[in-house]
């Protein structure tokens, strides 16, 4: 058992600390192929980078599934070095200027830099627009990096014993617990996809993609969902430590209520904790499973995780390891949908 | 091995992109130029259909059985208007289709439905207005267009309309309407007229690009391309700041050649494709510049999310003052946009898609 | 008509089936499709379809009828001392929900169970600063089902659906009102011109698609258009009514009038065909305008796979998006009759004719 544990937090904290925002996922999809590639049938990559690895052939009561958890996280991309060497930025996907003052990134060639800002007036509040990278760069001909360089935050992952912090638990949270499932599917009539997509953050545009060429019967993401256990936070059901959410809506899609079943069903034959989730924001490659082709039942399987789209997101090591034994008996066993 | 290609502006494709720029073609009614495309392509008439959306799509089959097959699109449709309610004596009130800031509607000239039918958007006399009134925006509700006395008779509610600008060449420049698309348009057509022989060359002339990419989504459905291109114009937001400053978001400048997109609001470009454009580039000595990564979109965002998936990347002619009563671009920049296009579709091969270590 | 159609109509407003949890208004739908149908199957997520094959020789051109069948309404978010904290599902004004009488979706043991309730609003004083004046938001209003704390745990949990409770009413002049109207009213209308296909022969193979999740993004269209793909589609919708709180939009004359939709998702050729019959059989239309695409399952069947050419109906309703919505009796079976009659005259020949000129 401690063996398991270790393994599953040596994997996420090789995964959170490599950086790939969305666009830039090579780094991170080497990584997961060689960590999955002696436990699947079947391996490959995507025209637009989704790594996809199958596991089980479909036998006569099994379903074709697919099991879709993003590798991307967010970024900032350079639009602009001035002549002093400081680079102006845009974000990709959701970059909150709060989260982005005073922080440190790391670019894809190895390049790193902090957040400064503008002089801000007394009320103002701070936009992506007033902010810039100093790389230490003295010119823009010494600046080490130019348009279109991409970079992510940069911080350790920490282990606080129940709570584990890191940034890019968005989705690399969920990219673990894949793995996981993945590593401990003994044997299963389904034919399951393990997609590891790719800009999950800017549109779903993986998901869509890899979707369609899948043409699953049956698909659930995993991602992280918020809490609504902090101060004076937004109020929601879902907490940290009360186990894997079981996702009913978001601002993306509604959840088919038989693929909420099937979670439901599995968590209570194994004696799991579990939380309904409705989230009033947010969106996961759930919603691009759904839409595909003739429309495919859909779900999300969500880690609760506080501070979202910071560089300090935290999750529960219980809520972890729940979820890799909620997301493994859903797939091993058959599916009645 | 490029075919040497070198684009020029003469009286034939003047007379082209006139007729291309002047046409009335709003997003969802883009008859007229569906037809100039007809007309141009008649030799490709066997191998041309317009599909259920309106898009016109061609196919210029390589010289070998297994060419890489590259669809290429350019945006039929320009932003405009739609008249909705007729208020007698030639008054209309009238929609804004697509992204046009309203302030540029007031006081011009406008041509309504196919048969170009002049009217005005008036605004009220300044010595009737007071200084409160001038400083507030004027409304597109309270705007109307004005075809003359028995206008009812000439135009009727739902025509589309659009400014009366002509085409004029401004020394180096080409002002005009709707440049955005249509010299992408044009240089489409010049592409099938002079394709290279080492690809499938699938010619999409979409529909209803303004209004979120639509008709580039069923022609990519259709096509099923290996790798897919937009052909579009983007803003040159180049001028001076106001107080001498750096201008750090100009998004494109004139004179800086075709602009090759990293990343935008719909689509994240392949790297190997944007690797492939520059280095032609700078092979063929053509200038190019990146288009800042910012937001705005282009038909590529629907090729690249079709299907399973294709690689794709966005090429754009800089222009200043887009999706407004007239535009200005570089006589240059447009036909280097061409010459780069041509250039390296013709040294394209399958090993494009190879997967490599991207730095 | 085989069916009636002001009970009928009745009966499918007096169910929820809130957009992704249609089973209600499916379960009331599926006998009545099947006797006016060769063959009735449910999507993968859900949606209704009903088949009547037609007599010209094969292969056949099949023409969709899609009329969206889920309902708006509010979701559980959280439970507090017995009162419920809900979302919306679709679009709902807050400013309509206090004082709604509504139903809540609860399960008792393994079955589901209905709790009736209604939605209040806390007194001010136990609200922040943007709860004393003015319209309360959403996030303030609860759903009091009148049962204590300890008996809504046992029934009710996060996520569990609401639906509004208003009863059918019919009014003077031939209008009924009640919930959900928006779409059911298109829905009776499909009826119609199914029952009425099933007394003549038409050449075409007709399909007729209850859609499902609409409101929340056309996702039952999607799937349906990408497994039929017809050689064209017809989208039945409501429009908007003159009335109060109409505002300047172009609105229409609700029992004088249905609409037939201009714009982007519509095809201008199918437009002229379907107004040169409803002036054929007297049906009277009216033009409405989507210049950029209206929100209707229309803009997401017409870019279904290579496309699929499209035109919309609409039928004006008073009040959209509440629980008392309007419209004309006389409306629901015009539109009926409008689509029984042109695909009764529909040639096989048929899409020679919708071109682009």
């Amino acid at each position: 058992m401690a063996k398991t544990n270790n393994d599953l937090l040596n994997i996420l904290e090789m995964l959170v600390e490599t950086p790939g925002p969305s666009g830039s996922e090579h780094l991170i999809r080497s990584k997961i192929e060689e960590e999955i590639r002696d436990h699947v049938d079947e391996i490959y990559t995507d025209a637009l980078g989704n790594l996809i690895a199958r596991k089980g052939k479909k036998a006569e009561n099994g379903k074709r599934v697919m099991v879709s958890a993003h590798v991307d996280e967010i970024g900032l991309m350079v639009t602009h070095v001035d002549e002093n060497g400081f680079a102006r930025f845009i974000s990709i996907g959701g970059v909150s200027p709060f989260t982005c003052i005073g922080g440190r990134v790391l670019f894809m060639n190895g390049t790193q830099g902090v957040i400064g800002n503008e002089r801000l007036e007394a009320n103002e509040q701070p936009s992506l627009a007033k902010l810039f990278i100093d790389t230490g760069a003295t010119s823009r001909e010494d600046c080490k990096v130019g348009v279109g360089d991409v970079c992510g935050f940069e911080r350790p992952f920490m282990n606080l014993g129940k709570r584990l912090v890191a940034k890019s638990m968005d989705d690399r949270a969920a990219v673990a617990v894949s793995i996981g499932a993945l590593k401990a599917i003994r044997e299963t009539s389904n034919e399951i996809y393990f997609v590891f997509s790719v800009q999950e953050e800017v549109g779903l545009r993986g998901a869509i993609t890899a979707a369609y060429g899948v043409d699953p019967e049956v698909g659930i993401a995993v991602d992280v969902t918020r809490t609504g256990d902090t101060p004076k936070g937004v109020k929601m059901e879902v907490s940290l430590g009360k186990g894997p959410a079981i996702k009913v809506r978001d601002s993306s899609f509604i959840a088919d209520p038989r693929v909420i079943n099937w979670m439901v069903e599995e968590a209570k034959s194994q004696g799991l904790p579990y939380q309904m989730e409705v989230l009033e924001a947010g969106g996961t490659d759930g919603a691009a499973i759904q839409r595909t082709r003739a429309g495919v039942p859909a779900g999300c399987l969500s880690i609760p995780c506080r501070y979202i789209h910071s560089p300090s997101e935290m999750i529960d090591v219980d809520d972890l390891q729940n979820c890799v034994k909620l997301l493994t008996g859903m797939l091993e066993k058959p599916i009645e949908i | 091995m490029a075919k040497n290609y070198s684009p020029k502006l003469g009286k034939k494709e003047l007379d082209l992109l006139t007729r291309l720029s002047n046409s009335l073609a709003v997003s969802g009614d883009e008859q007229e130029v569906r037809e100039i495309v007809y007309e141009e392509l008649q030799e490709f008439k066997d191998s041309m259909h317009t599909d259920a959306m309106g898009n016109v799509l061609v196919r210029r089959e390589g010289n070998q059985p297994d060419c890489l097959k590259v669809m290429v699109a350019a945006h039929m449709d320009e932003v405009g208007m739609m008249l909705i309610k007729d208020e007698g004596d030639g008054l209309f009130e009238f929609v804004v289709i697509g992204g046009v800031d309203p302030r540029q509607l007031v006081g011009k000239p406008v041509i309504v439905g196919r048969k170009h039918v002049p009217g005005v958007i008036g605004a009220k006399a300044i010595h009737l207005t007071t200084k409160e009134e001038r400083e507030q925006e004027l409304k597109v509700k309270s705007l109307r267009i004005d075809v003359g006395l028995g206008g009812s008779k000439l135009v009727e509610i739902g025509d589309r309309a659009t400014f009366a600008t002509n085409l004029a060449v401004l020394g180096p420049s080409l002002r005009g309407k709707a440049l955005d698309d249509r010299l992408g348009v044009f240089n489409l057509i010049q592409l099938l007229k002079n394709a290279p022989e080492n690809i499938d060359l699938l010619a999409a002339f979409t529909v209803q690009e303004e209004l979120g990419l639509r008709g580039a989504k069923t022609a990519a459905y259709y096509f099923n391309p290996d790798i897919g291109i937009a052909m579009d114009s983007t803003p040159a937001n180049d001028m001076p700041h106001f107080d001498g400053e750096e201008n750090p978001a100009h998004n494109t400048k004139l004179d800086g050649g075709p602009a090759i997109y990293l990343m935008d609001g719909a689509t994240i470009g392949d790297r190997r494709l944007v690797k492939w454009l520059t280095e032609t580039a700078d092979a063929e000595k053509i200038p190019w510049q990146y288009r800042q990564p910012g937001r705005g979109g282009t038909d590529a965002g629907a090729i690249h999310k079709t299907r399973s998936g294709v690689p794709s990347v966005s090429v754009s002619v800089p222009q200043r003052y887009l999706h407004s009563a007239a535009g200005i671009v570089r006589i240059d920049d447009e036909l280097n946009t061409l010459k780069l296009l041509h250039a390296a579709l013709s040294r394209l091969d399958k090993s494009i898609l190879n997967l490599q270590e991207i730095k | 008509m085989t069916f009636e159609l002001l009970p009928f109509l009745k009966s499918m407003i007096s169910v929820s089936g809130l957009s992704g949890y249609e089973a209600p208004i499916r379960d009331v739908l599926t006998p009545v499709w099947q006797e006016l149908s060769d063959r009735t199957w449910v999507s993968s997520h859900g949606s209704l379809h009903a088949m009547r094959f037609g007599v010209g020789a094969e292969p056949r051109p099949k023409v969709m009828i899609a009329a969206h069948m889920d309902a708006i309404g509010l979701m559980v978010t959280g439970i507090e001392d017995g009162f419920l904290r809900i979302t919306q599902v679709g679009g709902v004004d807050p400013r309509i929900l206090p004082g709604q009488m509504v139903i809540v979706h609860g399960t008792k043991g393994s079955q589901p169970v209905d709790l009736p309730a209604m939605v209040v609003m806390p007194p001010a004083h136990l609200l922040p600063k943007d709860g004393q004046k003015g319209p309360l938001p959403q996030k303030y209003l609860l759903v009091d089902t009148g049962l204590r704390p300890a008996e809504v745990e046992k029934y009710v949990r996060t996520g569990d659906v609401i639906s509004f409770a208003t009863e059918p009413r019919e009014l003077s002049g031939e209008t009924i009102s009640g919930h959900t109207l928006d779409n059911r009213a298109s829905v009776a209308a499909t009826t119609i011109a199914l029952d009425l296909l099933s007394r003549r022969k038409h050449l075409w193979d007709v399909i007729a698609v209850a859609t499902l999740q609409e409101e929340v993004g056309g996702i039952g269209a999607m799937g349906s258009s990408f497994d039929i793909m017809p050689d064209f589609a017809i989208v039945i919708d409501v429009t908007f009514a003159k009335g109060p709180g109409g505002g300047d939009t172009v609105l229409f004359d609700m029992g004088k009038t249905i609409t037939l939709t201009w714009g982007s998702c519509d095809h201008p050729a199918l437009y002229d065909a379907m107004q040169a019959t409803a002036e054929e059989y007297e049906i009277p239309v009216a033009r409405d305008f989507a210049p950029s695409g209206a929100g209707t399952d229309a803009y997401d069947v017409q870019v279904a796979q290579a496309g699929i050419p499209v035109v919309e109906i609409g039928i004006p309703l008073r009040y959209m998006h509440t629980p008392v919505e309007v419209v004309s009796i006389k409306d629901i079976k015009r539109a009926g009759r409008l689509m029984a009659e042109f695909i009764t005259d529909l040639p096989l020949d048929f899409m020679n004719t919708v071109r682009w000129e």
